[in-house]
């Protein structure tokens, strides 16, 4: 983006360093290095976990072992079989979430994009709330308590309340929106008032989320089907449900537009608004913010209002589109704290958080496949989006590996 | 020790901020770095300390080419640094302090105190220090924990001293003590390099003058010269160093404040029972050391501080109470002492701060978006109009230079219609040519019409601006004197003494 581009001009002597402002604290200056290293870091990082990541295939694969065995007698079989492994993975990784060269038709080879489009949709919103706080220096851990309450009441609203067909999809959106920032908002609340961190506020609140939904879930005057005895609603009414875009052929439904949408609005409200002015000021420089009449305190409530609203899309995605036969606690199925690596990936920034949803899809489309036709355990990708965040939380680790310039720091 | 520096070269980057230095200090010499901030003083010394390496180039000592990887070779070989941010361990007695990082051990480990105690007795007598090796260091006033530092120094036998800005946080009195030190040193045979951008200082003690601009050595200059000349090699032009302004013609009281005190969370009082007022078309000046008060009054004027009690008014309107962005509204223009903390977004681009007030509407916010041709015409506008040195509006804030920082702060609150000023050390750390802008900006804005207040803790500018001077010390106003009074009652009064005739 242009800000970075004029990095290189006038620079200050690093003897500005004359008068130091006072420390800002640890995690500032953590959210400042990790949302504001360039994006050559990003895919560097990426790179680099795909080739550790070849290490863990080559270690646990059996042909490769055994041929390890007697690597100096007949050192080509190892290699083969390394090559065999490694290609073998990653080409089953591509032909999982891109385009399947095997397929029986058109329609066969395009469904891997498809199911990458799919998974990558809920990554996308929750990543997008997830970013929007880092935006104002705040770490939204609260996912996972906001997308399960978020998804509850939408299958609340799917299931219970009778509307014709568009108007009940909006009004579930909008009661999930509601829920998801009530419970990011009151980590925004409690911040402004009295100071209290948002990591603890949020990762408790998860647990409170949960419960809270599991005990709906196992009340049949709230949320449990009647009869079961599972914690598990009944199915969406069809008229509540996101509708698919490709046909009963693809799973693929509209919860793709909806975050196509939401990284056009949050990029509008962070580059264009007054607003999102403001959420940057405060994210950078809150001191500064307050000083120049910002209302600080406001800012933080209003930022989690929006980031809640947007990861509870995340859980009505899921809930109204691509797990429709009911409400469980899995529904956030590990979203909510993928999507702080996707916003840590994107940079923060809202066409990047749409390109490592993308890629984060890819992996948990790609991991089935690969664990399917190579023998290869699902959890090697798991490792890999680990690295991501690794290596992305260790800057100056990449810039060694790659010789990338440091930038020399006093 | 004779301490050479041969063609030091560092770079960082692109930017160069050593150039071919050469230097040489003899034992009992007091040689004066001059320059601008920016200008590489600090990292050269920062070179010499063993902080950074130098890419070209070589410290020799005696005549021995040196070596340093770290600060503890520095040491190690001699040279002492006195620091402009004390390296001190607050809660730590004197003589704790001076041990630490050279740690005599007797029995297991046990330090032993008693050697470091002995040690700061016999080079506080030798020097005429005064100072208890006993007495926790956070207890002792500023000048007197600068004292601990070059104790620290000395007993590591410290044969080379460096002394970094060090009189950016005594009161003048305490200024003139230090000088009176570092004569004593040089005569025990050191050898200092004093590093400073205060000419009366240096022409007070130097025996030699190296100038420093833009990373290179352009002269040297004898302690003879004037402030002028010394001035003109700083920033290399001729430059004016006094305000040339008309006499005040102050109107009306503007802005008065009554029984203004402030505290702080935990109660402690900051600001106490102060009341003034300034007239409209009146520059007044709050001098006195750091740490007296002022911050706290600026920010309570701006409704920055919680614990205000009291009144401030405005053109007849109240201000306690009032958010800030409020007070803002009011007319009030602020110019914060730490533009890198208060007055800057540094990850802004320069369009970007001089917004920074004016994000809730205005010129500048239609319809809840930001009006982006509007904003970068004014940008334009107001880099030609205030003179910001950078390739462009788009350039990030942090990038720029200390002067040029300040300049995007200024630009920004004079650019509204003001009712009052608040200048809260207005050219701390700003280059010389910048600070003689700022100045000129400041005296055109009271000509309008405006009541100024500035903060000041440097007597240059405090009587250069001044139509009035308020001196503060902790928290009270020890007197509201006129502007010719003289350096020494001023410098009096801001140790807590009141000279007759002064008026509260």
């Amino acid at each position: 983006m242009s800000e970075d581009k004029s990095q290189a001009a006038e620079a200050a002597p690093p003897e500005e360093q004359e008068s130091p402002p006072p420390a800002p604290s640890q995690w500032h200056t953590v959210l400042r290095s990790i949302t504001s290293g360039n994006a050559m870091v990003a895919v560097l990082s990426v790179l680099l976990s795909v080739a550790v990541g070849s290490v863990l295939i080559l270690v646990t694969d059996e042909d490769v072992r055994s041929s390890a065995g007697y690597i100096f007698a007949q050192p080509g079989d190892f290699f083969q079989a390394s090559w065999d492994a490694i290609y073998g993975a990653y080409s089953a990784l591509f032909r999982g979430s891109v385009y399947n060269s095997r397929g029986a038709d058109f329609q066969a080879s395009i469904r891997p994009l498809t199911e990458t489009l799919k998974f990558a949709a809920p990554l996308i919103l929750a990543g997008l709330g997830v970013g929007l706080a880092f935006r104002a220096a705040m770490f939204n851990i609260g996912g996972r308590g906001q997308m399960l309450l978020a998804g509850a009441v939408a299958g609340w609203i799917a299931i219970e309340v009778d509307l014709p067909a568009p108007l009940h999809l909006v009004v579930a959106l909008l009661g999930a929106m509601a829920a998801g920032a009530l419970w990011a908002g009151i980590a925004g609340v409690l911040k402004a008032r009295t100071g209290a961190h948002e990591v603890i506020v949020t990762i408790m609140l998860n647990y409170v989320g949960f419960y809270l939904v599991f005990y709906a879930l196992s009340k049949e005057s709230l949320l449990q089907a009647p009869g079961s005895f599972n914690p598990k609603s009944l199915p969406m009414q069809k008229s509540a449900t996101l509708p698919k875009i490709l046909g009963d052929r693809f799973t693929l439904h509209f919860g793709i537009v909806l975050a196509l949408v939401a990284v056009v609005v949050v990029w509008w409200l962070l580059n264009r608004s007054a607003l999102g002015y403001r959420i940057r000021a405060v994210g950078e420089n809150p001191n500064a913010a307050r000083t120049a009449g910002i209302d600080v305190g406001r800012i933080y409530v209003v930022v989690m209002l929006i980031a809640g609203a947007l990861v509870g899309l995340a859980g009505a995605n899921q809930v109204l589109g691509t797990v429709t036969s009911g409400v469980t606690v899995d529904l956030d199925a590990g979203i909510g704290f993928d999507a702080i690596t996707v916003a840590l990936l994107g940079r923060s920034r809202p066409l990047g958080i749409l390109f490592a949803g993308l890629l984060f899809g890819a992996f948990k489309a790609g991991g089935f496949a690969m664990q399917a036709s190579e023998g290869i355990p699902v959890d090697i990708v798991l490792v890999i989006q680990s690295l991501i965040v690794l290596f992305i939380a260790a800057p100056p680790l990449v810039r060694a590996i790659f010789r990338l310039p440091a930038k020399e720091e006093a | 020790m004779q301490l050479q520096l041969r063609n030091i070269t560092k770079r960082f980057g692109s930017l160069v901020a050593n150039d071919n230095i050469s230097l040489t200090v003899e034992p009992g010499e007091i040689h004066c770095l001059l320059g601008e901030n920016g200008a590489g003083k600090s990292t050269l010394m920062n070179v010499l300390y063993g902080l950074y390496q130098a890419d070209e180039g070589e410290i020799v000592l005696d005549g021995e080419v040196q070596h340093f990887s770290g600060p503890g070779d520095a040491i190690a070989a001699g040279i002492g640094m006195v620091h402009q941010h004390f390296m001190l361990v607050p809660v730590f007695t004197v003589a704790e302090n001076v041990m630490l990082g050279n740690e005599a051990t007797g029995f297991a480990g046990s330090l032993d105190i008693d050697a470091a105690r002995q040690r700061v007795r016999e080079i506080s007598d030798r020097f005429g220090f005064h100072v208890n090796p006993d007495r926790i260091v956070e207890d002792l006033p500023v000048g007197v924990q600068q004292r601990v530092e070059i104790i620290k120094a000395l007993s590591r036998d410290a044969k080379v001293l460096v002394f970094d800005e060090p009189t950016a946080v005594l009161t003048p009195q305490e200024t003139d003590e230090l000088m009176e030190i570092m004569r004593q040193l040089k005569e025990s045979g050191a050898a200092i390099v004093f590093i400073t951008h205060k000419l009366r200082e240096v022409r007070e003690v130097a025996d030699k003058i190296t100038v420093i601009r833009l990373g290179k050595v352009v002269g040297e200059a004898s302690p003879t010269a004037s402030n002028a000349e010394l001035a003109s090699m700083m920033v290399g032009r001729p430059v004016e160093l006094t305000v040339s302004k008309e006499p005040a013609s102050p109107a009306e009281d503007a802005f008065v404040v009554e029984h203004l005190s402030v505290a702080d969370d935990t109660g402690l009082v900051h600001v106490d029972d102060v009341s003034f007022s300034i007239r409209k078309g009146e520059i007044v000046v709050v001098a006195g050391v750091q740490g007296n008060g002022q911050t706290e009054l600026t920010e309570a004027i701006l409704g920055l501080q919680s614990h205000v009690l009291g009144s401030i008014r405005l053109d007849g309107k109240e201000l306690v109470g009032r958010s800030t962005r409020q007070i803002l509204a009011a007319g009030v223009g602020f110019i914060p002492e730490d533009r890198q903390v208060d007055g800057l977004v540094g990850g802004f681009t320069i369009a970007e701060n001089l917004m920074l007030d004016r994000s809730y509407g205005g010129e500048f916010v239609r319809a809840g978006s930001v009006q982006m041709n509007k904003l970068e015409a004014f940008a334009g506008e107001k880099l030609r109009e205030y003179d910001v040195r950078a390739p462009g509006i788009h350039t990030r804030a942090d990038n720029l230079s200390g002067g040029n920082q300040q300049k995007v702060v200024v630009a920004r609150e004079l650019s509204r219609d003001l009712r009052l000023l608040v200048a809260a050390q207005p050219t701390r750390g700003v280059d010389v040519g910048s600070i003689e802008f700022i100045h000129k900006q400041i005296v055109a804005t009271r000509d309008r019409g405006v009541p100024v207040l500035v903060v000041s803790t440097e007597l240059d500018e405090v009587v250069a601006l001044a139509d009035r001077i308020m001196v503060l010390y902790r928290g009270r106003i020890v007197g509201i004197v006129p502007a010719d009074t003289p350096r020494d009652v001023l410098g009096l009064m801001m140790t807590g003494e009141r000279p007759s005739g002064a008026v509260a």
